[in-house]
């Protein structure tokens, strides 16, 4: 696959390839070339540090975006020691949006499911751009209530750019499959660990992410709307979708301080699709330390936070 | 060319006579229908049964006992806690609303009676902000679901939003998440839930409280629906099929229990209510409200005996 540049990484890749390019030229041709290579290196180093703290929460929504980024099976094939996937809603069909199976990580007996994007055209439209259907969400309760009948904890991930608005999903009740885990998923007697790992877009996302400790990777968005669909509604203009992730405050720092989510998950320098494996370890050791602490309660314990968790969500005048 | 120029005198506007507002046209079927005609059928065209949007006064005066709605909460109202600015700061919109509607968000919530059935009943109006949830109407709902805990009554919510209210961002979408948990722990404890759907009903609204009633109900021709119709004709790039996504479409995808026309709503609310009750109400028992163990639920009710929705009737 060709390396996909965002217009802000390339400084950085243009100096990693001369890194790079210097490394093979010392190797093959013995010269000389380390002191060079290390004051470049420290250099790239400081020019990433540097790019990434200041990023814009359009960058962000860009890097959420990257067609390199890892999806959900990147990070189950990585996370898990043993997976094990199942399919189907029993009542209408398998949706290819999301996967989930039963799974090992360390010790642990989990359940895991996520909504899964494809990397290739074909895949693409297999997996529908991870734009769930009904079913899907359907199919994600069933595998979850298997989760609760073996008292094994949840792990969730979202990376959706919505659920789908198509006329099957609304004939099949989009709305009612969406709000049925809502409630469904507030009352699970087991652990439910949420993490958006790339695009947050409203319901479709929430739909499988009401948990006990809600996870952000650093270069995540999560928000009621996409950029684009709140600046063609603020502006009838899509192409304002800049001003609008501003507006929407929709990146993981600005989730955490609103206090809708519980942590910010690093990311590998330069973000999660430089480092595939680092990005997996990164966020394994953030779910393995909450599911710790969560198995700690009991499960009306569990569900009675749960729900003051989400009871407590929201800022009014009184 | 003089002829073609205009005189500039003696072409003063004509003052324009005041008539009184008495006739509207049905959106339905066109005809122009005589106003008072119009309220007596509880906003229902006399000709084509097109139900027009009302506000939530509308409601109380129609579905509850003698008019009489003790309001809940109704000091609560939104905050611009993300400086939110669109075409217009949402701190602007937020009083620009409270001043047109008289009220402080887009759902009012209660005590009302149904033929002598106590219920909590909760309206929202769409004419706040195009019905949109926030944090307000997310807080006031999770409020009267647990007044209805506590009380052991039964809920009513009619809905008419566009869904989640963007300028709170992903408050609002949490909102979804927020009502849906509460709505489990009334039914757990036995409650029964009816959630009437009017036009129109869309987005985080039908995807959480919406779709989650032990029975839905709906008025004619509502739309109702996920993703709203032009976003769906934009992405899959076809006409929508007659009647996509409304009520009768729904009803017969199996997500409706059954459309109700807006005069035969209470009626069909009563047989609900009392299938629900092991108690038989009679007239003379039209009396207390319960409400034991509301102490503990912040912003129990003002109750000011025989409230009339004041708010409402300001305007």
């Amino acid at each position: 696959m060709t390396e996909y540049v965002l217009e802000f990484e390339k400084p950085i890749v243009e100096l990693e390839k001369r890194i790079k390019g210097m490394k093979e030229l010392s190797e093959n041709e013995s010269v000389e070339l380390s002191e060079e290579i290390e004051r470049l290196e420290e250099k790239v180093s400081k020019l990433r540090d540097e790019i990434f703290s200041k990023l814009t929460r359009w960058q962000r929504v860009h890097l959420a975006r990257h067609p390199q980024r890892p999806y959900t099976r990147d990070y189950i094939e990585r996370m898990t020691d043993t997976f094990f996937e199942i399919h189907g809603d029993r009542a209408f069909g398998d949706d290819p949006a999301i996967v989930g199976g039963i799974a090992r990580i360390g010790g642990r007996k989990v359940v895991i499911i996520g909504q899964q994007k494809g990397r290739t055209t074909k895949q693409k439209l297999h997996r529908n751009f991870g734009m769930m259907h009904p079913e899907g969400y359907r199919k994600a309760l069933r595998i979850m209530n298997l989760a609760a009948k073996f008292n094994r904890p949840i792990i969730s991930l979202i990376d959706t750019p919505g659920a789908f608005p198509g006329i099957g999903a609304e004939e099949r009740g989009q709305a009612a499959a969406i709000a049925r885990n809502l409630l469904e998923m507030s009352q699970l007697p087991v652990p439910i660990v949420v993490a958006v790992i790339g695009e947050g877009a409203s319901g479709g996302a929430l739909g499988i992410g009401v948990g006990d400790r809600i996870l952000m990777l650093e270069n995540t968005w999560y928000s009621v709307i996409s950029p684009e669909g709140c600046a063609a509604i603020l502006w009838h203009d899509s192409t304002k979708a800049e001003q609008a992730a501003e507006a929407l405050k929709l990146t993981a720092p600005d989730l955490l301080e609103l206090g809708v989510i519980d942590k910010v998950v690093k990311e590998p320098n330069g973000g999660a699709h430089r480092n595939y494996d680092e990005a997996a370890k990164l966020l394994r050791e953030s779910i393995e330390a909450e599911l710790t602490e969560l198995e700690k309660l009991s499960p009306e314990q569990l569900v009675d936070a749960r729900i003051e968790k989400y009871t407590n969500m929201g800022f009014y005048e009184e | 060319m003089d002829w073609f120029k205009r005189a500039k005198e003696g072409l003063k506007p004509q003052k324009k006579k005041e008539i009184p507002d008495l006739w509207v046209k049905c959106d339905g079927c066109s005809e122009i229908i005589y106003k008072p005609e119009l309220e007596k059928n509880f906003y229902v065209c006399t000709n084509c049964q097109f139900h027009f949007r009302i506000k939530s006064s509308d409601y109380v005066k129609h579905l509850l006992d003698d008019n009489k709605f003790e309001e809940f909460n109704t000091h609560i109202s939104s905050v611009d806690f993300l400086k939110f600015k669109g075409k217009k700061k949402y701190s602007d919109q937020i009083k620009d609303y409270e001043k047109k509607t008289g009220s402080h968000d887009a759902v009012r919530t209660g005590l009302g009676k149904i033929h002598g059935n106590s219920v909590v009943f909760s309206i929202m109006d769409f004419k706040f902000i195009g019905g949109s949830m926030g944090s307000v109407v997310g807080e006031k709902l999770a409020r009267a679901i647990k007044q209805a805990i506590a009380r052991k009554l039964p809920l009513i919510i009619i809905s008419a939003s566009g869904g989640a209210r963007m300028m709170e961002s992903v408050l609002s979408l949490m909102q979804m998440a927020k009502t849906s948990a509460l709505l489990a722990k009334l039914s757990n404890a036995g409650l029964l839930y009816i959630s009437i759907l009017t036009d129109p009903t869309t987005g985080g609204v039908t995807a959480s409280y919406a779709m989650l009633g032990d029975i839905i109900l709906a008025e004619p021709g509502a739309l109702i629906g996920f993703a709203g119709p032009r976003v769906i004709k934009q992405t899959i790039g076809q006409d929508l099929p007659d009647g996509f996504q409304r009520s009768e479409f729904q009803l017969k995808h199996g997500f409706l229990d059954a459309v109700i026309s807006r005069d035969e709503m209470k009626a069909t609310l009563k047989e609900i209510l009392e299938f629900a009750t092991d108690t038989e109400i009679t007239d003379s028992e039209n009396g207390e409200l319960p409400a034991e163990n509301v102490e503990d639920i912040k912003g129990t009710p003002e109750v000011k005996a025989g409230t009339v929705d004041d708010e409402a009737a300001k305007n």
